[in-house]
Formats: structure tokens, C-alpha cells, sequence
């Protein structure tokens, strides 16, 4: 179904001079599209060109929409010889295919060239018709949007989760074509910039089509990677979340008040342990398939697209699909006959909905942040990793290798979510680290049950066999343990609930996701990283993927060790937001692990850490095993009072701590009320049948298991002094790797998104492996440090979202990445915040938030034979009041997003005084923006550059270069959301930043990759005039969010 | 030997961080190290917590920021339309007004000569002479020279042209102004008699001559208005002479200042000893301002003329002010001194320019 593209050169600014003798430049302009070229008139001598161009029209498929940039190529015309490229500009068209996206890109956007940077910038508007709207979503997938956030989006609300979608496309990196050894590095940059744009556009793309097929219109927590395999080629993948998003009336008020302003303290989170050292798989291991129900009910169903897509696609195949080589002429056609099969499939549904129950191949769900009420219970992490060799892909349309590696990778982790008693795999997210030809594939979520209501059914295994008993009150539920406890995976310690004291919860809980909205806690988080560098021999071929595969159970086994000592010693007993990356170098392998550590009110009081010595041992010996164990106990004492964990007392007394396997939750009792013996044994007697094995697992997984460091040799001791080293963030700071901090609720307004990147060189000295380590525990510190430094003038602040990307670019360098952002909040408040709040409290937050999320009570029913909804009925079904209210939204909220032209103007009426034609833009890591309503999503942005350098030197070196490098990167993101009408881009990621020397030669190289949501946000204040009623909502969450924190 | 080196170290914010004290180093062209330096002993480590190698880095990272922002700044209306740094507003407004700011010291030294290669190859002398780092006070002389090349060939007046063009505020256009004045009328500010007067005193004198001597001062829409003097009214000075060759113009102007100034001063008979001479002095002044060369001396031949007789006499800055306002009324009085606008043009000036140049 073809459209028109119309695109307007207006003019230029601040061009580079082409021409030495006049000091000028005679500049003009190729926009091209596809195959297409129009060029303007050259403006001769001037370096603030006018062209005021037609508008250049190009029809096209929308296909080639969705795949294609729009390529702007400003050049210096020369009468005598070839005309000079000043630089280009790549434009993406996808957000003027969605409705609810932006309508027009227009703006000032920097010209860029690979070798010099930016250059000047270029004013062009662009436009998209497309012809016949009711055809619009047939044959491409024009029109599903698209989020990198990993949480429904802000303003909108979720009918339906489909679940897990995925893709890949492959091709030749044009850096290692034959080509590329005749034409200038100008050329081979921008001919990877233009493919690896295309194959993102194609991804996409297809993803999208994979969504359609499910019913959904949209993907959340979409993560899209680039794999730079060198020969063997050049990967892109994606993977995400298939849903059925209902614009919110886009009232904002009504989007997720609890996860927007983050404002509530209190939350119990039970969480379960990681069973990290089991899962490690290495080379090829077959586990457990699936058999996919695969059901075609309709001749129409024909899969041509030549992606990766292999016969696991989790996707029900009742729909339509359309495969990119469909002849255009079937496409009303097919239109018509999706829709019979449409109703052939509900009539059908209707009368046996056993059609419908399929096990989805994959459940799992790259969200990190959910409504309340979708979790039930949390499992534990789950990973996976795979060393596989690379070899030349050889025929790109049929990549099954990559697609059969990261099925066996899934399957994996399928298997320990049931084995964790989990249906679904949440937080989930895979990534790669490649050296030469071998790389290592990983995989991670958080094992989980969900609640069936908020899926499509037969997205999941239903879980009827879980006992559906009175639910667990929200504050603690998730943490439940979800497995059998007379069969458990792995050793852990059950107690009761510390806060329902109904079921049972683990000792320690790891996840990969955010925590809950509605989970208790503590006190305040903080940053948790264990590090660990391993050396291994030079090695090529089988042999080397042996000796990492050989490596990789220790590191995660030592990492999780490091975590597990580094919580204690925090005094906290749950991980959030855990991610682990293995980079493999040369002659070393780098795991770097982050998470979020959080007392969860629901779990028990962590151990402290005793310290074992040799058992024959002079008294010297035993004086420093005790000073040492004194420092250990000062340092958690410290902790406890610098992240304010001073659990209730009142639940200290659980019976199992009371028989006093652990000291310091004895010493912790003493004095504390005693508890009623009444209550405690109702509530034994009402799950009496497990309470004496839950004794017999903790006399089992006593504490010396579990706790007891012994320092039998130097390692030991070195592993103790690097726990101790661990300097906690200066006064006035907090961190964390979760979107927002524990117990932090009040943030204001200032908001500073950073990246960091050091490059260290190891000098080759015989180094240990406790040396490295040593090294990198340094380092990665040193950079904490500088970061609280630089942003001291924040404080008091919190670094959220700390996303450290470790890599081993060459032999003896290590390269760290940080993006974050600094918030402030308001300290005072603070102090009083995490005082009890009420389960009622809490409850009726969530009562409200359900309310707002709108489910037909109809669709909500637990059990899994109901009939399952199609995304157009769900929106049918919505009783009278929501709808009711619905309207009432959207007509406040015309007035809070004008159209889009007026907007941009409105927008750009508020710049600066100083007659600045530059409009502010926001970048957040965070999916929201403290103080503010998120109005609109304008589309995602995902951009690839490459920044080459011949002059190193005269550039500031490889510092100067890279910093320019990544201020420009940041700018051209911020033009494209501002030319989209937008004021921020939240969820912001730099998801690549590979970064190659050769100081010898004065040369470097860069690739970075980075994405977003363009949205546009107004400030809460602002918008509390112009739309008063949808106000009150938001006063009253402003106000029971301070009755409970008050 | 050191196991382990950074190779690169780079922090980039979406909004550029600037910290003030760092940007003012740097303007003052200290190296790395040496900022680091003072700035450990400024105690913003244990402020922060912070390690020797942090402040290092955040040096480093600050230094290579500046530079990127430094072609920017060349053009300050730039920085408020460029795209690679978010910079709020009122940090632009900090970062220009910096950069355009000048030590005192450095600019007395330049005042008044060519902004040519000739003098910047100079520049190490007045370094050593003021302690001002060489670095920085290339920084200040280009800074001259790029106001002085822009509002060169602009039409309309001095200080709004550079207020407009470099985003100064208008204190530190007025300087500027007043350096370009200089620069272009090349005045003679070295010698070392007026050692004693700071820029300030200058850049008050160049205010009055721009406003009352030049072609702006009658005609606000012509090229160089601000920058050159009135050559018609320089031409007018000559008939001032009469003051002085006139015996009875002179007698009757010295009678009418005596009058008014008897018993109001405690230097009345010095002044009266010496009515004639110091007359004679700045009316010759005015006379001779047509020859290019005499325009320079202007200031030097105030002070050997009028201001050193007076300060040998023990004259007060009240005694000044008094026979000045009385020196030029009393010319009014005299029938038969027909140039009146001219003299009152001339007079004010002097008038304001010596009572400025009148302190040890």
C-alpha cells in the first residue's frame, strides 16, 4: 500500500568553508529515498544557505517506509571537479506512520560526517500521506508502536500482554567486504550506517508483523542489539513485548499514578535466590522443547518474509500473516480474509475454547515494572549462557544458526523458570560479547507466576495447580515462594512471611526486574556490584571456546558469592534489577554484576557474615580472624544505619529465628515484645502440614552454609579486603541500577543524564588473577567516585539506573561504560517517609490503580477456560463508566496536546530569551520524568553512528575524540526529538559503544548505538490549570501518597 | 611501574556541567596539574570525598569541555543556536562574560597599541611583567582584537554593536568599547607618567570622548561613528586659540575666575600665579588635536600640562573641581568669545577627564 513522502529543504547554517580562496561555501542538497534523488538549486557563497526547496515527493510502499531512512546529503558544489559531501543527515520516518505518534518532523538537524563530525546544520521538514487508511496495517506494519520502556508506557493502559516476540536479520558487514579495501573510510562508514539503519528498519518491521499477528498494536520493552561478528557478518536483533495498548484517554492523570510520581516508600518485596551456578550452560545442550501448538486455521496464513523466523515462533498462527513478498494486490484481499478468519476464530473460541489454549513457546516478557497485581509470585533469577564459534553466515535469508543458538539459550531458561515452579520468565533480556570468533550468548529474567487476567489466554501454562487461597496482600505476595517447598531447586531457607506470616518466603530473593510498586521495604537501597576478572590463555578455535566455557561456571559461581557477601554486608536481603555480563577478551574474561539491594520488610533478617579460619591455628592467627570479624560486624552495623534498615521489631520473632540459627536476629529479639503465641499458632495451624520441614531445611542450610567466609588461604583474605573496600556513596548521594531508588519517593525536578567511559590499559606485568581483580574493583569504584564528584552540586541526589557495560576491546584494555541519571529529591521529606504504611493504604492505592487500568471486569476472571478477547472487543467491552470517563479525559486532554504544529510552536515559544532557536530536551535512562506528565509518545528512536579519525592527535586524543563523539551523539538525538515535536526522551539507553585505536597511526574508530522514546511531557503544575477535573485524580493519589508517608 | 593506566576517560552529561571555579583556571591558562593543585588545597576533597586521581579527572574532563566550547565562544551568538551543548541560558551568559573578561593588569598594558602580530609576539613580556600566564593573556589580546575586527566596519553605536555581537553585559561592552577606542586612536597610555591611572580611569575617559568628540556624537548612522573623532570639530578647537593670544580675552577670562574662586580656595594664589599657564596648556592641547599624533599624546600632555603644575601646587580634587567649572563658565562671560559650542564640547570632556585622572 504505497504513500507519499514529502520532504522540504529550507535552509542551512553555520556550514563548514568548502572553499579556502572565498572563505564560503556553495552548498546544496540529494535527499534521496529508496532509489529516488532530487537535489536543490546550489545557494552559491554562504555558509547560511536559504534553499527553500519544493517539496520533493516520493511514493513509495510503506514497506519501504518502515524500512528505509530518509537520506539528506548536503554537498559543496565544485564546477571543476567532483562536488564535496559536507556530511548527511538519516532521518527515520516510523513515527509519521502511527496516528498517535508525531504527524510532522520538522527542525534543525547537525549535518554529520563519520570523519569530521558534525558540520553545520540543515532545516528540513518532512511529511507522510498515506492513501487508504482502512489498508494501512496489512501489508507492513505501519502503525504498531513501538517502547523502549520496559513498563506500559505512560498514558496508556494495557488490554491485553500477547507476550514475547523476537527477530533477527543478518547480513555481510560492509567493513569486511571486499569493497571496503578500495574505497575511502568515508564510504565503508556510511555504507554500515546506511545497512545497519535498514536492517533496523526491516527488524522492526517485522517484528511488527509478528505483533499483528498476535492482535497486539505495540511493543513494550523493546531491545534491539547489534552483534558486530567481524567476517562472519553482521547481526541485528530485537526482542520484546507484544501487547494491546488503549490510548489512555491520553489523559495523563490517569496513567499509572503509582509508577509515575514514585511515591510510596514502604513495600514488602519477598523475592527467592538465585539459582545462578546450576544454570550455566556451556556448548551445545538440548534441553526440554515445548511442542508448540501451531494452529492454521486459514489458508491465508502464508510465511514468506525471509527473516529468522523459525518454526518456534511463540505467535499463534491464526492470523494473518503477511510475509514482505506478498504481491500488494493481495492485500484487500487479504484484508477480508483476516477478518473471516477472525470470526470463524471467535465463533470458534466461543464453543470450545480449547483451540485457544496453546502453550505459549516462550513466556516471557521483557518488562521490568508492572501493574500492580500482575506479579503474583517471584521464582528467582534465571540465566543462561552459551560459548558458541562464529562462522560466515552463509546465506543471510536464512540465518538459523543464530536463531537456533538463541532458542536452545531460551528453552534453558524455560526450563529453570519450571523448575523454580515459575510459568513465565519476566525482566528477560539476552545479550552477546564477542572476541574474534568466539562469543558468548546470555540470557537472564526473573522467574515468576503472573496473574492470568492480565494475559491473553493461553499466553501461559495456566497455573490452577498453584493454590489460589486467599490472595496474599500485594505489599508481600511476590514474595512468596512459587515452588514446591518439599522440592525445592535449590538450597534456601524458608521462613514465614515476615509480614503476612501466611506462607512461606526465602532467606534471600534476586530478581532482574524493578521493585514492585507495591512491595515493603526498609529503609533505602543501594548499588551492589561484585567484579571479577579472570585470566585465560591466548588460545584459538575450539580449543579457546573451551577454556571460556571451562570458566564461565567459576566467575558466575565467585559473582555470586561477591552478591551474596555484599548484600550481608548491607544488612539487606533482596536484589533488584541483578544483571550479569561476562565480556570476553583475549587473555581475560570481565564479569561485572549490578543490582539494587533492598531490605524487603517480608523476608527475614539477613545473617550477619562470621569468618572461619584454619582449624589448627597459633593465637596470632585467631586475634586477626577476630579483628577481622569486627570490622565486618562495624561495617554492616554502619550499613544498617546509613540505608536506615531497622526492620520492625515485631516481626523479629519469627519462630525460626527464634530457635536462634542466626546470632544477630537472637540479639535482635532480645527486648522486643514477645510475640503472641496465639496468632502464631493459627498460623501454623493453617499451613501446618509444611512447618516441620521448613525446620528440618533450616537445620540443614544452617548458617554455616550459607554465611561462614572461611579464610583458608590468600584469596580469601584478598576476597574479604575487597568486600571491606567498597566505599558507600558520599553524603547526600544514593545509587542504585533500578529505575528509581527504594525508598526515595520525593523527587524534584533536576534531572542529569550522563555518560561515562574509561578505557584502562593493563601493563603487561605477570599479573594473578587477584591482581586484576584488584585492579578492576579500582576501578570500577574510582569511576563511582568521579560520578558522585562531578554531580556534587545535585546532591542531595540519587544516581538511578546505573547501567555499567563492561568490555575487553583489546588485549590488556578494559573499557567501562556507565549512562545514568542524577536526580534530586527533596531530603527533608525524605526523613519521615518510609514510616509503616498501611496494607489499607497500600490496597487502595492499588484499588485505584486497577480502576485507572481499566479491565473489564468481564475479561478478568481467574479461571483459563474463559473466552479469550480480541483487542477490538476488549476496547468494545469497556462498561459504560470508563468509557464515560474516557471521554470526559479526552476532551481535557485536547487541550493539554494541541496539534502537533501548534505544539512545536508552543514548545519552541518557551526557549530561552536569548533568542535561541534551540529547544531544551531531556534525555532519561528512567521511563519517567519527576514532576511531570508524560502527554504523548512520538515514536522510538534508535540510532547508529560511526566517527572515525585520522588525526587522533589533533583531536584531543582518544579522550577529546570520544567526548566530542558522545556530545554529538547526544545532540543529534535531541534534534531528532525536538524536529518530532518532542521536549524528552526517556528510557534512554546507549545499548553499543565500541571503541578501537591505533594511537600508532593517529587513527580511532567509534560505534555507538543509542535508543528512546520521543515523548512529549508537560509539567505537573502546568497542566494542573488546563485540565481540572482530571486534577483531583491526581491530588488524591498526591494525597494519600502523603497521608502514608506522614 | 604502574600496572594499569587510563587510556581514556570522558564524562558527558545531556546537560553540560561546567563548575565555575575549573572554567576560571582555565581562563587563567593554568596547565592540568596546576589546577589540580589549587584546587586540592581549596579543600574540595574532603568536601566530597573525593581522591587526588578524581579531581584529575574532573579536571581534565572540564579542560577538554572548554576547549570544545572555545570556538563557540568566539561568536558568542552562536552558543545560544549551536546543538552540541545544552547549555542553560544563564551558564552561556557566565561562559561569554568570562571568557570576555580581562585582567586589569594585562589590558593596561595593551591599551592604546596596535592589535597587530607585532604586539601579540610581545605578549610573553607582559606576561612576565604582570604574572599573567602567557596563555591566557593570548586569550585577552584576541578577544581585542576579534571585538575590534567585528565592530571595525559596523554602523551604529560602539556599545550596542558589541553587546549585540558578543552577548556582553554593559559593563563589559563599555569596556570594550573603550579598548576598541584606544585601539583605533591608538592614545599613548605607556609612557610612564600615566603609570598611575588604572583602565578604569581610562575607560571613563574613552566613554566621554565617544559620546561628545566623535561623529556619533552628531550623527548616530554613519561607519566608525564611535570610533573616530569629529574631524570638523577638531578643526573647530583651533579657534580656542583666541583665549590665549587675545591678551585681554585672557586677562578678563583670569579676572573673572579669580573673582569667583577668591577666599573658596586654599590655593587661590597658586592658582593665580599660574591661571595663564595652565590656560595656555589646555588650550594648546585643543589646538594641536588636528595632527593624528597630538591626538595620542592627549593624555600625556593633560598630565604634563595641567595636571602635574596643579598636583606640585598641592591642589585638592575639590580645588580642581571648582576652578574647572569656574574656567569654563567664566568663558561664557567674555563678549568677544564667539565659540561657545565648541568650547563647552572640549570643556566638558577635559573637565570630566581630568577630575577622573586627578588622584595620586
Amino acid at each position: 500500500m504505497p504513500g507519499k513522502l514529502k520532504a522540504k529543504i529550507v535552509a542551512g547554517r553555520q556550514l563548514p568553508v568548502m572553499d579556502r580562496a572565498s572563505d564560503l561555501t556553495d552548498a546544496f542538497v540529494e535527499v534521496k529515498f529508496g532509489n529516488t534523488t532530487f537535489k536543490t538549486d546550489v545557494y552559491p557563497k554562504s555558509l547560511n544557505p536559504q534553499w527553500n526547496s519544493e517539496w520533493f515527493k516520493f511514493e513509495v510502499d510503506d514497506e519501504d517506509l518502515q524500512d528505509e531512512p530518509l537520506q539528506i546529503t548536503v554537498l559543496d558544489h565544485d564546477t571543476y571537479s567532483a562536488n564535496d559531501a559536507i556530511g548527511k543527515v538519516y532521518i527515520d520516518i516510523d513515527p509519521l506512520l502511527s496516528s498517535e505518534a508525531a504527524t510532522v518532523i520538522s527542525g534543525w538537524f547537525p549535518i554529520y560526517d563519520t570523519i569530521h563530525g558534525i558540520r553545520g546544520e540543515i532545516n528540513v521538514l518532512v511529511k507522510v500521506d498515506l492513501f487508504n487508511d482502512s489498508n494501512r496495517f496489512r501489508q507492513s506494519s505501519c502503525g504498531v508502536k513501538f517502547f523502549c520502556t520496559t513498563s506500559i508506557p505512560r498514558c496508556y493502559r494495557v488490554v491485553t500482554v500477547h507476550g514475547f516476540v523476537e527477530e533477527l536479520v543478518v547480513n555481510e558487514d560492509p567493513e569486511y567486504q571486499w569493497i571496503d579495501r578500495i574505497r575511502t573510510p568515508r564510504a565503508s562508514n556510511e555504507a554500515r550506517q546506511r545497512l545497519i539503519s535498514l536492517m533496523s528498519g526491516e527488524l522492526q518491521r517485522k517484528i511488527g508483523l509478528k505483533v499483528l499477528e498476535m492482535g497486539g498494536n505495540a511493543v513494550v520493552g523493546y531491545l534491539q542489539c547489534f552483534d558486530l561478528e567481524g567476517e562472519s557478518g553482521l547481526v541485528v536483533r530485537a526482542i520484546g513485548t507484544a501487547c494491546t495498548l488503549d490510548k489512555l484517554s491520553s489523559l495523563p492523570t490517569a496513567a499509572l499514578p503509582a509508577c509515575n510520581s514514585p511515591s510510596r516508600d514502604m513495600k514488602e518485596v519477598p523475592f527467592s535466590e538465585d539459582p545462578n551456578p546450576n544454570t550455566h550452560s556451556s556448548g551445545p545442550s538440548t534441553p526440554l522443547k515445548n511442542q508448540t501448538y501451531s494452529f492454521s486455521p486459514s489458508k491465508s496464513y502464508s510465511r514468506q518474509s525471509s527473516s529468522s523466523d523459525t518454526d518456534l515462533s511463540l505467535t499463534p498462527k491464526t492470523g494473518m500473516g503477511s510475509g514482505g513478498s506478498v504481491g500488494k494486490e493481495g492485500g484487500p484481499l487479504k484484508t477480508l480474509l483476516r477478518q473471516q478468519t477472525q470470526t470463524a476464530l471467535e465463533q470458534r473460541g466461543a464453543s470450545s475454547s480449547r483451540v485457544f489454549v496453546r502453550t505459549m513457546e516462550f513466556p516471557f516478557f521483557t518488562l521490568t515494572c508492572f501493574p500492580p497485581g500482575f506479579l503474583v509470585h517471584v521464582g528467582g533469577v534465571v540465566s543462561a549462557r552459551s560459548v558458541k564459534l562464529l562462522d560466515r553466515i552463509h546465506n543471510p535469508d536464512e540465518p538459523e544458526t543464530r536463531d537456533a543458538w538463541w532458542e536452545e539459550i531460551r528453552q534453558e531458561i524455560k526450563s529453570h523458570a519450571k523448575a523454580l515452579g515459575c510459568h513465565a520468565v519476566v525482566g528477560y533480556s539476552e545479550s552477546t560479547s564477542i572476541c574474534e570468533e568466539v562469543c558468548i550468548l546470555s540470557a537472564s529474567g526473573t522467574a515468576a507466576i503472573l496473574n492470568s487476567r492480565f494475559m491473553q489466554e493461553g499466553c501461559l501454562d495456566s497455573y490452577s495447580e498453584h493454590r489460589l487461597e486467599e490472595p496474599s496482600p500485594p505489599s508481600c505476595g511476590f514474595c512468596h515462594i512459587p515452588y514446591d517447598e518439599l522440592n525445592m531447586p535449590f538450597p534456601t531457607h524458608l521462613t514465614y512471611c515476615y509480614n503476612c506470616r501466611r506462607q512461606k518466603v526465602p532467606d534471600v530473593l534476586f530478581t532482574t526486574i524493578d521493585l514492585p510498586v507495591e512491595a515493603a521495604i526498609t529503609g533505602k537501597g543501594c548499588l551492589i556490584q561484585a567484579r571479577l576478572c579472570r585470566l585465560k590463555k591466548k588460545a584459538q578455535g575450539e580449543a579457546n571456546a573451551t577454556a571460556i566455557s571451562n570458566l564461565l561456571p567459576f566467575m558466575e559461581y565467585e559473582l555470586h558469592t561477591q552478591l551474596m557477601n555484599k548484600l550481608k554486608l548491607r544488612g539487606m536481603n533482596a536484589l533488584f534489577g541483578l544483571r550479569i555480563q561476562i565480556s570476553v577478551g583475549e587473555n581475560m574474561l570481565v564479569g561485572l554484576a549490578s543490582a539494587t539491594g533492598v531490605y524487603l520488610t517480608a523476608l527475614p533478617s539477613p545473617g550477619g557474615i562470621q569468618i572461619a579460619g584454619k582449624t589448627p591455628s597459633d593465637i596470632a592467627y585467631e586475634q586477626h580472624i577476630s579483628n577481622m570479624q569486627k570490622k565486618i560486624n562495624d561495617t554492616i552495623a554502619k550499613n544498617k544505619e546509613l540505608y536506615e534498615i531497622n526492620p520492625p521489631k515485631l516481626f523479629a520473632l519469627d519462630p525460626e529465628a527464634f530457635r536462634g540459627i542466626n546470632t544477630e536476629i537472637i540479639e535482635e529479639a532480645v527486648g522486643s515484645p514477645i510475640p503472641e503465641p496465639r496468632q502464631r499458632s493459627r498460623l501454623f495451624r493453617s499451613h501446618s502440614e509444611s512447618s516441620d520441614e521448613v525446620w528440618e531445611l533450616d537445620l540443614s542450610h544452617g548458617k554455616k552454609d550459607a554465611f561462614v567466609l572461611e579464610i583458608d588461604d590468600t584469596d580469601a583474605v584478598e576476597d574479604i579486603h575487597s568486600l571491606l573496600t567498597d566505599a558507600p556513596p558520599p553524603v547526600g548521594f544514593y545509587s542504585c541500577n533500578t529505575e528509581i531508588m527504594p525508598g526515595i519517593n520525593n523527587w524534584t525536578s533536576a534531572l542529569q543524564m550522563f555518560t561515562s567511559v574509561r578505557v584502562f590499559r593493563l601493563s603487561n606485568v605477570n599479573m594473578t588473577n587477584q591482581g586484576l581483580n584488584k585492579i578492576f574493583n579500582e576501578l570500577c569504584e574510582n569511576l563511582l567516585k568521579s560520578l558522585y564528584f562531578k554531580l556534587r552540586s545535585m546532591a542531595p541526589c540519587c544516581l538511578c539506573h546505573l547501567n555499567f557495560v563492561v568490555a575487553v576491546p583489546e588485549e590488556d584494555l578494559i573499557q567501562v561504560a556507565v549512562t545514568a541519571v542524577a536526580m534530586t529529591f527533596d531530603k527533608d521529606q525524605n526523613q519521615e517517609n518510609w514510616k509503616p504504611s498501611t496494607d489499607k493504604m497500600l490496597m487502595k492505592a492499588i484499588s485505584e490503580n486497577e480502576e485507572q487500568l481499566q479491565f473489564p471486569l468481564e475479561l478478568c476472571t481467574e479461571s483459563p477456560s474463559s473466552q479469550p478477547f480480541s483487542p477490538s472487543k476488549g476496547t468494545g467491552l469497556q462498561d459504560g463508566a470508563n468509557v464515560h470517563n474516557t471521554s470526559a479525559r479526552a476532551s481535557s486532554q485536547e487541550k493539554a496536546s494541541p496539534l502537533p504544529e501548534g505544539r512545536s510552536r508552543s514548545l519552541r515559544s518557551t526557549k530561552s530569551c536569548s533568542g535561541s532557536t534551540v529547544s531544551v530536551v531531556k534525555m532519561t535512562p528512567l521511563p519517567f520524568l519527576p514532576g511531570t506528565k508524560i502527554v504523548k509518545y512520538l515514536g522510538i528512536i534508535n540510532m547508529f553512528f560511526i566517527r572515525e579519525t585520522t588525526s587522533l592527535r589533533e583531536e584531543g586524543g582518544v579522550s577529546g575524540f570520544l567526548h566530542c563523539f558522545i556530545a554529538e551523539v547526544f545532540s543529534m538525538v535531541r534534534a531528532h526529538v525536538a524536529a518530532l515535536g518532542g521536549n524528552a526522551v526517556v528510557s534512554y539507553s546507549m545499548k553499543e559503544c565500541v571503541f578501537m585505536e591505533n594511537p600508532n597511526k593517529n587513527q580511532a574508530q567509534c560505534l555507538i548505538n543509542v535508543s528512546g522514546d520521543a515523548v512529549i511531557f508537560v509539567r505537573e503544575s502546568e497542566l494542573e490549570a488546563p485540565t481540572a477535573p482530571p486534577h483531583t485524580s491526581v491530588a488524591q493519589n498526591a494525597g494519600s501518597g502523603a497521608d502514608g508517608t506522614t | 611501574m604502574e600496572i594499569m593506566s587510563v587510556e581514556l576517560d570522558v564524562f558527558v552529561g545531556n546537560t553540560t556541567i561546567m563548575d565555575e571555579e575549573v572554567y576560571q583556571f582555565w581562563l587563567d591558562g593554568y596547565t592540568v596539574s596546576d589546577a589540580v593543585k589549587v584546587r586540592m588545597e581549596g579543600g574540595v576533597l574532603e568536601e566530597c570525598e573525593a581522591s587526588a586521581e578524581v579531581l584529575q579527572s574532573d579536571t581534565m574532563d572540564q579542560y577538554r569541555t572548554f576547549q570544545m566550547c572555545e570556538r563557540l565562544l568566539h561568536t558568542p551568538a552562536k552558543l545560544a543556536n549551536q546543538l552540541l551543548f545544552q547549555i542553560p541560558p544563564h551558564r552561556q551568559a557566565m561562559l561569554i562574560e568570562r571568557y570576555y573578561a580581562f585582567d586589569s593588569a594585562f589590558v593596561r598594558e595593551v591599551l592604546g597599541k596596535k592589535l597587530s602580530k607585532g604586539t601579540k609576539k610581545d605578549l610573553d613580556d607582559v606576561s612576565l611583567k604582570t604574572g599573567i600566564t602567557l596563555k591566557s593573556c593570548r586569550r585577552q589580546f584576541d578577544n581585542f582584537k576579534r571585538v575590534f575586527k567585528v565592530v571595525e566596519e559596523l554602523k551604529g553605536p560602539l556599545v550596542e554593536n558589541i553587546q549585540t555581537h558578543f552577548l556582553l553585559s554593559d559593563k563589559l561592552a563599555r569596556d570594550y568599547a573603550a579598548i576598541v577606542f584606544f585601539a583605533n586612536n591608538r592614545f599613548e597610555t605607556g609612557k610612564r607618567k600615566l603609570q598611575y591611572l588604572s583602565f578604569q580611569d581610562f575607560a571613563f575617559c574613552a566613554g566621554q570622548l565617544i559620546s561628545n568628540w566623535t561623529v556619533g556624537a552628531v550623527d548616530n548612522m554613519v561607519e566608525d561613528m564611535d570610533v573616530d573623532l569629529d574631524k570638523e570639530f577638531l578643526q573647530d578647537l583651533k579657534d580656542l586659540k583666541i583665549l590665549i593670544t587675545d591678551k585681554d580675552l585672557l586677562d578678563q577670562h583670569k579676572s573673572l575666575v579669580c573673582t569667583a574662586l577668591r577666599g573658596k580656595t586654599k590655593v587661590y594664589s597658586e592658582m593665580e600665579a599660574n591661571f595663564k599657564n595652565l590656560s595656555r596648556g589646555l588650550i594648546n592641547i585643543a589646538a594641536k588635536l588636528t595632527n593624528t599624533k597630538d591626538v595620542r599624546d592627549l593624555f600625556i600632555d593633560l598630565v604634563e600640562k595641567f595636571i602635574e603644575p596643579c598636583r606640585s601646587d598641592r591642589w585638592t580634587a575639590a580645588d580642581m573641581k571648582l576652578f574647572l567649572i569656574h574656567y569654563t563658565n567664566s568663558a561664557h562671560i567674555l563678549d568677544t568669545f564667539k565659540h561657545q559650542v565648541t568650547w563647552d564640547r572640549y570643556m566638558g570632556v577635559i573637565k570630566s577627564c581630568i577630575l577622573k585622572m586627578y588622584h595620586d
